[in-house]
């Protein structure tokens, strides 16, 4: 695969002083879908807004599709498709003047059946000719998205795409992603819902206070990091272990009647036959049993936990793939 | 140059223009038409001619230069600053397409709408008065400079201002008092020597006194420096906007 958005030692200071981003590399490949998950205020809009040119770096560089976003410009913001995280819209233009017009801004000939066919994809067809004011907030969104369509990206920006829309909308908005990465457009979007990372995502890339904590393919991430966790229910509650059990590392929890085992599954042995033997050689009779993989959310709430704990083993790493090592040896 | 979209620029400001017709258009002319009415007709009969022009023929040419410098500003200045305010801005900043261009889509569609502003005063004071055109190709080209310096003007202001208030304020505080004691109404040979040589710094009577040369043949100061006013004039805004260009100041961050 060859990437076809580069970035590397990227930097922004904001004219207020504030170091949004602090040394950013990222190589996104041709045609996948990356998300960029992170908490309020990590710099995923800034990181968007320096690769599609509404903020300028401080220092590194960004490459779309081989062109240098700062000397050419031109080239590299044909292919960029930006649809924001703030609903920014004139209320008095209508749909479909809204559309044509970002197309043309974009330097692309008028192709009204291409508009068409975007805004019948976006079911916005029936409010073509509907004032922007008039619409609803979940369809406002769909016109900011019509209009990254209107010219045709080879590179799609969805900040947040699908924030304040209804569930429906949602998978909508997942089956419209699923469509264009069909027909070759690389996505990056940012989003806050773990669930949609998990849904539409190859790769995921984990922000938080300007630093790129972690990229990983997402069905990696998830089986590498992924911790499973296996959940005795006993008939008997119990209100402390056995000697024979202490060097399991059990927790006892829901009043005794339940006992926790975390275990990866990675490691050379999960530890369960011998957990099992011990169980029952103990005399502790199990209802239940039941085991559950934890997901992306945890192991996000992780990641931000340990990057919190330990700044300074991020700050002497640059490299995503440097971070990555440090904080998976603060988790293991 | 991305030509494309500039005309998606200019188009688009036009098409603002022509959705308000009512206000863009009508409104100039039904202010005009009172000016007439006021200073032509109930004044202009007790006023002695001006440089043996009747006072509501002389009147003419600082009317079109009022109406099309404060359109001019205010147009361009709103066409620009709503982008920003409205945040829509950011697909200027994302688009393959340089400063140059926007000042251009912007300022050509300000320009455009001042320049029918003016043209429709001019037809509208047929009505009212004799007017003679001495110079006519002097008279457009005097009107198009001053379109497109004021639009450039008013860009500039689009720019800078970071709320309503100043957006409005530029306007009302510096260029109200420089058109209308830019002997608009009268030829400053009228007022006290004081205050004549003050008005010698005031750059908008060498344009009221250019463009009412070229329909007269006489004005306050001679063509040359007319023309030489609004030619720095020009110069002075496109430097800016060649600043604002190089430094990206209040545009991009
Ligand atoms: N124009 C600006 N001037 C100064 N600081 C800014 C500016 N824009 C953003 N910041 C700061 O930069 C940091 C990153 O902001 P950014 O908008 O990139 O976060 P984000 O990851 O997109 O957050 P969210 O999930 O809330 O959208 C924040 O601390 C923010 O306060
Ligand atoms: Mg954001």
């Amino acid at each position: 695969m060859t990437s076809i958005v580069s970035i590397s030692g990227l930097t922004k200071t904001y004219g207020s002083g504030f170091e949004a981003l602090k040394g950013v590399d990222l190589e996104i490949e041709e045609g996948e879908i990356i998300a960029l998950l992170g908490p309020n205020g990590a710099g995923k809009t800034t990181l968007i807004s320096t690769i599609c040119g509404i903020t300028s770096p401080t220092e590194g560089t960004v490459s779309v599709g081989g062109h240098d976003i700062l000397n050419d410009f031109r080239g590299a913001r044909d292919m960029i498709g930006l649809v924001p995280q703030e609903i920014a819209l004139e209320p008095f233009n209508k749909v479909w003047n809204a559309v044509s017009f970002t197309r043309g801004l974009f330097g692309k000939p008028r192709d009204d059946a291409h508009i068409e066919q975007v805004l019948r994809q976006l079911s916005l067809w029936d409010k073509k000719d509907s004032q922007i004011m008039a619409l609803s907030g979940g369809m406002k969104r769909r016109v900011l998205i019509a209009k990254a369509l209107s010219h045709e990206p080879r590179v799609l920006f969805l900040d947040e795409p699908t924030a304040g829309v209804d569930v429906e909308l949602r998978r909508d908005m997942w089956e419209t992603v699923e469509r264009l990465r069909a027909e070759g457009v690389t996505i990056i979007l940012t989003t806050h819902y773990i669930e949609e990372a998990e849904a539409i995502a190859d790769r995921v890339a984990v922000i938080s206070q300007g630093r790129i904590l972690l990229v990983e393919q997402k069905s990696a991430l998830m089986k590498r990091m992924g911790r499973k966790e296996l959940r005795v229910e006993l008939i008997e509650p119990v209100d402390s272990l056995p000697e024979s059990l202490a060097h399991h590392d059990l927790q006892i929890a829901e009043g005794g009647q339940v006992l926790r085992y975390a275990y990866e599954t990675t490691g050379q042995g999960t530890g369960i036959t011998g957990l099992l033997a011990d169980l029952s050689a103990a005399g502790l009779q199990m209802r239940d049993l039941s085991t559950r993989q934890s997901t992306l959310e945890d192991i996000f709430v992780d990641l931000l936990r340990d990057g919190a704990e330990e700044p300074e083993a991020a700050s002497t790493t640059t490299g995503s793939a440097a971070s990555r090592d440090a904080v998976r040896e603060g988790t293991a | 140059m991305n030509w494309r979209a500039v005309w998606a620029m200019y188009h688009y400001e036009m098409g603002r223009f022509f959705r308000t017709t009512a206000q863009s258009l009508f409104s100039p002319v039904l202010s005009t038409s009172l000016y007439f009415v006021v200073f032509g007709a109930a004044i202009g009969s007790r006023m002695e001619d001006v440089d043996g022009v009747s006072y509501g023929a002389f009147i003419v040419p600082g009317l079109i230069m009022l109406s099309v410098m404060t359109q001019a500003v205010s147009n361009a200045s709103f066409g620009i600053y709503f982008p920003k305010f409205l945040g829509t801005i950011y697909e200027h900043l994302s688009a393959p397409v340089n400063f140059l261009e926007i000042v251009i889509g912007y300022v050509g569609a300000a320009a455009t709408k001042s320049l029918a502003i003016g043209a429709i005063i001019l037809v509208t004071s047929f009505f009212f008065v004799d007017v003679t055109i001495a110079h006519p190709l002097a008279m457009v080209g005097f009107l198009l400079l001053t379109c497109l310096s004021f639009s450039l003007l008013g860009f500039i202001i689009g720019i800078w201002a970071e709320n309503f208030e100043q957006l409005q304020l530029v306007p009302l505080l510096v260029i109200t008092p420089l058109v209308f004691l830019g002997g608009s109404f009268y030829s400053i040979t009228m007022l006290p020597p004081v205050w004549q040589t003050i008005s010698l710094f005031n750059p908008v009577v060498y344009l009221v006194s250019g463009f009412r040369w070229s329909f007269f043949g006489t004005g306050d100061v001679p063509v040359g420096w007319s023309l030489l006013a609004i030619a720095a004039f020009t110069g002075g805004c496109l430097w800016v906007i060649w600043w604002i260009f190089r430094t990206g100041w209040r545009i991009r961050q």
